[in-house]
């Protein structure tokens, strides 16, 4: 022990350090301009400017593999019925050319290029630009409108206009007659979403292409029509430059650009973009995947979960995940009444681990919820684990007491319990999903002998449990407090 | 004729008599909010500017103010706008590039020579809110890129305004002044955004009011837009806007 510092006290703090910081996708995600994120036969595809895409088996780990012929730039994906309908720029727009731009539309039955139905049919143009309008045709993306079956592409860049062209859903043509007509300035990149009774815009603003130097952000307009006005949240058209901030730079990860929605259940979404500059992968430009929240109406990224030691609190009541132990108490009761203000003020330790550990059982541990309290039966670190693989946008992680090895497992039983030392099977492995209305789901990768999907739920106030994800019920939500 | 060509046809003549907005009243809801793309290619700025004339000219709608003496464009050279910090910007605004070049209320054919070039000052008003110098630039087949444009207005208040605010968005930099006084400045490289930087408090006296801007774009489409807003933040509307 170094003299004067109590090690139990300052290793704890030193995980927390070292361990602060938000991981990011694995193998090899780089790629700029995606597309929405596709799932084809139980695997992820996303494709890029220039050839190829990238494909995953969980969302987690990407490497290169998607074949996409055409060249060109920004693809954009929409599964229609059967089918897959690919749409790309012919160019990357510019000014150092000219602003010719084409997009076009394929379909393929299958985006896994070792199926014998991987084959595309032959792209047809449904938009296109003369070179000196007020538009460059490039970067596309699709919509089929769940309201009435149409289906809708928007193009452009910030040479002049967004415009917005209609496509028939079973040929991906342009529909005859249909003009295109402006709904955006100042952006690139767009896509159109629906939800509830409106229709999104997504663009990005800023500098695109510029490394650890772009200012690439993406912001949303709404509007009751599909055609628009697109507003942002004061009320400006995005006709006129307006959008309400969706992701920007943060973390060690600036640039984000080309949008694309995934909803994977009730109150499960996410969103998916590059980012232009990974700092951590050598500034390259890498695929991003995040939460997507749903605040007013309005979208918003949620932000990779950070390692960390939290409060893990039900949204049902508010008390906390903890071991069923004793309950230490600490030093001290209330101070009396009267009593002189001067006398001098000093803090009181917090109680540690070492004052309690003695008193915990050496095996199993079982799991309740309780007043919290920051005693350390209550206190959880959360970090990724190594090569144990991932989903959409996050690694498994693995949840233990502070300070101790005490990990939390699934059950046979479909009950939960912490284990004393993680060992890294199955059931010790957690996926943790950011909601839509910003709480979090928490689930064992696996509930050991079982192939059910359970998410840990309050059962009561005071007794948690797994059982089936409800996202109308705030029994299944949790928040991580950091605190 | 049929009903559907009779009424694409009204529609056509509609659409070509008020550029890029639609009046309402002959066509169905569903067209009302459509803004049709159109195809921008001629030559000419006719397009997207009128000839300023001597009748009475107020702030649009939505209080932006169109009415403007526009110089064609002066060369300067940038092959990425990511130059334009606010150093760099003061000394290219602080610039002198032609006589009186901060106090000159010019007239409509007036020529300047800024160092090897001939230039002209254009009393337009714009069709839009915001005014398209990419498209003045390249209707008069000038330099397009690599520019930076001055633009004078004057506004006539009816009374003295206080604590009101100088809107501006702007494509790509630039600085404007207020009765000679730097009012703002948007730096870095930027889009034309409604209300995107907004000056402190400032006040239009009673009577006239010299609006003058400088923009700078390297590879960008030029663009400006400019709106006085009040205390409330509210677009100011009675004002007369002339360039004379």
């Amino acid at each position: 022990m170094i003299k004067g510092i109590n090690i139990t006290r300052v290793l704890p703090l030193l995980a927390y350090c070292l361990t602060g910081t938000a991981v990011a996708q694995v193998g090899k995600p780089f790629i700029h301009d995606p597309s929405t994120i596709m799932e084809c036969d139980g695997r992820y595809y996303t494709f890029g400017t220039g050839s190829g895409g990238l494909i995953s088996e969980d969302g987690w780990t990407w490497n290169s593999g998607g074949v996409r012929p055409g060249g060109g730039a920004a693809p954009d994906v929409l599964k229609i019925g059967a089918r897959y309908l690919i749409a790309y720029g012919a160019t990357g727009g510019g000014l150092g050319g000219g602003h010719n731009g084409r997009i076009l539309t394929m379909w393929n039955k299958t985006l896994d290029p070792k199926s014998p139905d991987f084959k595309y049919t032959e792209a047809v143009v449904v938009a296109s630009s003369d070179g000196t309008e007020d538009c460059d045709a490039i970067d596309p993306g699709l919509l089929l409108d769940p309201t009435d079956g149409r289906l809708w592409l928007s193009y452009g860049t910030y040479f002049g206009f967004i415009r917005l062209v209609e496509l028939d859903p079973k040929t991906g043509k342009r529909v005859e007659g249909n003009e295109a007509i402006n709904i955006a300035i100042d952006c690139e990149a767009t896509t159109l979403m629906y939800r509830d009774g409106w229709y999104y815009l997504l663009g990005t603003h800023g500098t695109c292409c510029d490394g650890p130097n772009s200012t690439y952000n993406i912001v949303v307009g709404r509007s009751r029509k599909v055609t628009g006005p697109y507003l942002d949240n004061v009320g400006r058209d995005m006709l006129k430059g307006g959008g309400k901030m969706v992701i920007a730079a943060g973390g060690r990860v600036n640039g984000p650009g080309h949008f694309g929605r995934m909803i994977l259940g009730d109150g499960i979404e996410k969103m998916s973009c590059h980012f232009e500059a990974d700092l951590d992968q050598s500034g390259r430009s890498v695929l991003g995947i995040r939460p997507l929240i749903w605040k007013n109406g309005w979208p918003v990224a949620g932000e990779q979960f950070k390692e960390g030691t939290y409060e893990i609190e039900s949204e049902r009541r508010g008390y906390a995940l903890e071991l069923a132990v004793d309950f230490t108490r600490m030093p001290g009761g209330m101070r009396g009444f009267n009593r002189d203000n001067n006398e001098p003020i000093k803090p009181v330790p917090s109680q540690q681990l070492a004052d309690v550990i003695k008193l915990w059982p050496t095996g199993n541990i079982d799991v309740r919820i309780g007043d919290y309290m920051f005693r350390p039966h209550q206190k959880w670190t959360i970090t990724a684990v190594q090569d144990a693989g991932g989903y959409l946008g996050a690694p498994y992680y693995k949840i233990v007491i502070e300070g101790t090895k005490r990990a939390l497992a699934a059950t046979a039983e479909g009950e939960i319990v912490t284990v004393s030392e993680f060992s890294g099977a199955a059931e010790q492995l957690w996926r943790i999903d950011q909601l839509t209305d910003g709480t979090f789901r928490i689930m064992p990768k696996v509930v050991p002998g079982s192939q059910k999907q359970l998410a840990l739920v309050s059962s009561g106030d005071s007794t948690p449990t797994l059982a089936e994800f409800d996202m109308k019920s705030d029994n299944s939500k949790w928040n991580f407090r950091a605190h | 004729m049929n009903k559907k060509y009779v009424m694409a046809l009204l529609l056509a003549g509609v659409v070509f008599s008020s550029e890029l907005r639609i009046q309402a009243r002959s066509v169905t809801e569903e067209f009302k909010n459509k803004v049709i793309a159109r195809r921008d290619s001629v030559v000419g700025i006719e397009a997207y500017f009128t000839p300023s004339t001597s009748s009475k000219k107020t702030p649009d709608a939505e209080g932006f103010i169109q009415r403007w003496l526009l110089l064609e464009p002066i060369n300067k050279p940038n092959r990425s706008n990511t130059v334009f910090t606010d150093s760099y910007l003061r000394e290219a605004f602080a610039t002198k590039y032609f006589p009186n070049q901060f106090t000159v209320i010019p007239k409509d054919g007036d020529m300047v020579k800024a160092g090897e070039q001939q230039l002209k000052w254009h009393a337009l008003d714009s069709k839009n809110f915001n005014v398209k110098l990419f498209r003045f630039a390249h209707g008069l087949e000038k330099q397009i890129y690599g520019v930076l444009f001055w633009a004078v207005t004057v506004v006539d208040s009816p009374r003295e305004m206080q604590n009101v605010r100088m809107a501006v968005g702007s494509n790509s930099a630039s600085m404007w002044w207020l009765n000679g006084k730097e009012t703002l400045l948007l730096s870095g490289d930027r889009r034309m955004v409604m209300d995107d930087g907004v000056s402190k408090r400032i006040t239009l006296n009673k009577g006239r009011n010299i609006i003058r801007g400088a923009v700078i774009n390297g590879p960008g489409m030029s663009d400006f837009c400019v709106r006085f807003l009040d205390e409330k933040g509210e677009p100011i509307k009675d004002l007369r806007i002339t360039n004379k």
